[in-house]
Order: C-alpha cells, then structure tokens, then sequence
C-alpha cells in the first residue's frame, strides 16, 4: 500500500461515481458539472502516471475550454429536468445497441492485443528512450519529428471544422449597425475638437 | 495501515505546514491589496478613502470582513443550493490552489513541477466554473447574464494569454517557473518582448475581470452579475478568491516579463536584497498599476471587449508567435540548439 496506490484507487473510484452520476442525474447542468469532475480526476491519474503535460493539456483543453461552451449550452437550454418514462423506453433500445457495439469493440481490440513480454516493458517504463527528459520535451521530440503529417493532419482538419461551422452559421443581415472604429478615426476633416474658452462660447 | 501513517505523518505535517506558510501572507496581501486598491483609487479621485478605522484606516478591511461574516447567509428560495453554496469555495480553492507553483525565491516554492506555467494556465482557467455556476444556481436574471459574460469574456481572452506565454515560453525553453525567471538573468523579457507585456497585462485586467473590464459585475447594467445573490460569509469567498487571482496575475506578469526574485542590476547594494524582497516589489509595482487603471479607465462596451480579444489581441500575439520563433530560429538563438 503506498500513497500513489491509494490516490489511484481515490481518483478511479471518483471517476467512476461520478461518471455513474453524468449519465443518472435529474438536472442536465448537474450531468455536466460530474462530467467536468471525472475530467479532472482524468488528469489526476495522468499525474499519477508521470504524465503531467498530458493531465495540464487534458485540463486546459477539456476542462478550460470545451467543457466550458458545453456547460454554456446546457445552461441555456432550459431544459425542464422531468423526463418522463416513456422517453426512457422509447430510447432505451438505441441506448443499448450502442452499449453493445462499444463493449463488443473492447472486447475484440482486448482479444487481438497480444500482450508479450515487450509491451509490458514498454506499457511499465515508456519513457525508455527519453532518459531525462521531461515529457514535454519527450512529447515534443517526436511529435514535430516522426509524426508531423498527422500533426498537422488533425490541424487541418480542425481548420476545415471550423470554418465549415463558421459558414454554416454566417448569416448577412441588412440595416444593422456596426461600429467600424477604423472609419471612426479617420472622420477628422467632419467632426472638429475645438476648445472653447469659458464665458465666450462658440459660433456654431 | 498503521505503517502508512507512521511514514507519511510527518511529510503531511510539513505540507500542512508549508500550505499555511502560503496562505497567512496570501490573506495578509489581499487584505493589504484591498485596502491599496481603495486608496489608490481615493487619491484620484481627491478623496481620503478609508481612514476613520484604526491608524490611517488601516483596520477598514478587517473591519469590513467582519461585518461580513456576521451577516445572515441568505439562500435565494428558487437557487440549486448545493452548486450555489460550492461555487464560491471552488472559486477561492481554485486561486490559493494556483499559488502552489510560483517561486518567490531561487528555491522557495511549495512544488517545484516541471509544468508550473501550464498548471497556472490550468487552475487559472478553471477559475471561470466558479463563476458561471453561481451565476447559474441564483437562478435569477442578472447573475445569470454576468456569469454568460464573464464566461465569454475569459474563455477570449485565455486565449492571447496562451500564445503570450509561449513566446515567453520559446525565450525559455522549459515551462518550470523557476527556470523561466533564471533565463532572465541576462535581460528581463518585457525589454525584448515589449508587446507581448502589453498585451499579457491588458489580458491579464480582463482576466481578472478588472476594470475596465469588469463588465460581468458592472453595477450600472448587471446589479452586481453573478454576485447579486450572495451575502455574508460565501461573498467574502468570491472578494477573496477575486484578489488572489489579482494577486497571481501579478505575480505571474512578475515571473514571465520582470525577471522574478532578480534584481534589476546585479551589483553589490542591490543584490544583497534577498530576492522575495525584488518579488513583493516587483508584485506590489504592478498592482500598483492595476490599481491605477481601474482609477482611471473608462468601462468598455461588451462588442468592444470582445473586438479587442478577437480581432486585435489574438492576430496580435499570434504574429507574435511567429515572428518570435523565426528570430529565435534563424539567429540560432534558441535554448537548446
């Protein structure tokens, strides 16, 4: 029994009730408030594994950002927190099937994987060939080396998500105002600053 | 298990210990910080500000915590009582939390982790759940828009915070705090990275939710935003959760642009200092100067903050990115090349 042992056990078992709670609670802000909690419990075990850029990405990227929009959304929502059961039933059937296509993936990735004596080695120490190096720079070394087409792969990718949400989205409206400081400033010759002397006043 | 707490007691009483070495001065700090702030913003104003309780109004900060924590807690009747209550203890935990991490001396630091500039990202940008769920559990009108924009506000700028501190990061070559501010020793970053400074100290004001961008609590629209519900004791949690992250960004302006616990010339009268003395001077120069623009700025208009986050800080710092590791590149001047 050592200490990371029993904070491992501290933070699954937090992952796991709290998991439980995203998919059990009443009240959808609530799901998402548990949700951002496994989240971090998340990177509590990536601590735990010597992992702390991937725990520090995990939560600026997750929890920082888009757990934030997700719990944005839901708050506004308004969705009333009574859900009837016959909604239950009525997608309990779908509800399932994906839960089985999921643990029957698991199931067949777990019976492939042979697990020989090399990838434990390399599951147990796999740092082996950053010797003292901090895992950022592990990270960093192979990731712009070995792998810079996916890198840059999934960058692309994610350029063509957003502005495909962004056209999507885009809408042209007419008459509506827009500041436009640039124009703003540069209408000097029409609007005059004069300082007027106390008691004289001003032709206009 | 008895084993367990023979071995670990004393490492947890020195932790203790160590937690409470941080947080005594960090409340001293807030307090001194509020009571800066009030007077600062009195003396532009040609005011006195506090000045009837004890020498020099000194005591007015004490005074009014007290008066706070023997004010009813009201709990509003239609709020979700269990996230209304957590969120401002999460709000303070978050901001003491990241004060773990920064070193206020070549040495002195509770953890000295390889990653403390991206767990000070992390905690910092976890600041905003605090927020948005008091904001959400009043379950009332004006907070809710204040946490919406508070939300808004610091997820923009989060972002040109973020590249900021990989410019600096670049200048560096590691994210450990105290090694950031030894790779100031020749020349502290605000020197040759000026705009950078800039735009970190402005993001830094918005972050915060300083004026004159304090529009998720600006009282003229919003009441208080999403603090209109809270009284007593859970208010004085948000006050100080807000103070002490006012606190760490200037700390962190400190670390990442004016050269830490380093004094500004290293010859003989000036660095026999000891360095926490540069720290709190440094820390205490740019609160001043966040005290002064809350003085003395204008608020801006909601359309206006966001233009300034979007359209001229993240350009900004992302040129700046690039332009940053060019020069380090091509001039083989970056660490480890």
């Amino acid at each position: 029994m050592t200490i990371s042992l029993l904070t491992f056990y501290l933070f699954s078992a937090v992952i796991l009730l709290s998991s439980l709670m995203v998919i059990s609670a009443k009240n959808p802000v609530h799901s998402v408030l548990f949700l951002i909690l496994s989240f971090l419990n998340a990177a509590g075990i990536f601590v735990i594994l010597h992992a702390e850029f991937l725990a520090m990405i995990l939560i600026i990227v997750y929890v920082g950002a888009v757990a934030v929009l997700f719990l944005f959304v839901v708050m506004m929502l308004d969705i009333k927190s009574s859900i009837s059961k016959e909604n239950i039933l009525q997608y309990m059937p779908i509800g399932l099937l994906v839960g089985l296509v999921f643990i029957a993936e698991l199931v067949i990735v777990l019976i492939n994987t042979k697990l020989d004596l090399t990838s434990i080695q390399i599951l147990s120490n796999p740092m082996s060939n950053f010797v003292g190096q901090s895992n950022t720079e592990a990270i960093g070394s192979v990731l712009y080396t070995n792998y810079i087409l996916y890198f840059q792969l999934s960058g692309i990718i994610l350029l063509v998500a957003m502005i495909g949400s962004i056209v999507l989205t885009l809408r042209e409206r007419e008459g509506v105002k827009r500041q436009i400081i640039s124009e703003q400033l540069e209408r000097r010759g029409k609007i005059d600053l004069v300082d007027v002397k106390s008691g004289e006043g001003i032709d206009v | 298990m008895f084993n367990l707490f023979q071995t670990y007691t004393f490492d947890l009483l020195s932790i203790v210990f160590y937690c409470l070495l941080i947080f005594i001065p960090l409340l001293l700090g807030v307090v001194l910080a509020l009571y800066a702030d009030r007077k600062i913003w009195a003396a532009v104003q040609k005011r006195k500000g506090p000045n009837v309780v004890g020498p020099f109004g000194l005591l007015q900060v004490p005074a009014d915590g007290l008066k706070f924590i023997f004010k009813e807690i009201i709990l509003p009747d239609g709020s979700d009582k269990t996230v209304f209550l957590v969120a401002p203890i999460i709000t303070l935990a978050l901001s003491i939390a990241a004060w773990a991490v920064v070193p206020v001396q070549a040495g002195v630091v509770l953890a000295n982790i390889n990653v403390g500039i991206l767990y000070i990202f992390a905690i910092s940008s976890l600041g905003v759940y605090g927020i948005l769920m008091a904001g959400w559990s009043s379950n009332s009108k004006y907070p809710f828009f204040g946490a919406l924009r508070s939300a808004a506000q610091m997820v923009s700028y989060e972002v040109s915070i973020g590249f900021v501190i990989v410019t600096v990061l670049m200048c560096v070559g590691s994210l450990n705090l105290t090694e950031i501010v030894m790779a100031q020793k020749n020349i502290w970053f605000f020197i040759p990275l000026f705009p950078m400074f800039i735009v970190f100290f402005i993001s830094a004001l918005a972050e915060t939710n300083r004026p004159p961008f304090d529009l998720p609590e600006a009282e003229s629209e919003l009441v208080a935003g999403y603090q209109t519900e809270y009284s007593g004791m859970p208010f004085v949690l948000f006050m100080f959760g807000e103070y002490i992250n006012i606190l760490l960004m200037c700390a962190m302006t400190t670390i990442l642009f004016l050269g830490g616990w380093l004094p500004p010339v290293d010859i003989f009268p000036l660095n026999e200092l000891p360095g926490f003395v540069w720290f709190l001077l440094k820390v205490t120069l740019v609160f001043y100067m966040f005290a002064m623009v809350k003085a003395f700025v204008p608020r801006y208009r909601y359309d206006q903050l966001m233009r300034l986050g979007w359209k001229v800080f993240l350009p900004l710092s992302l040129l700046a990115v690039v332009m940053t590791s060019s020069i380090l590149f091509f001039f083989n001047l970056a660490p480890g090349m």
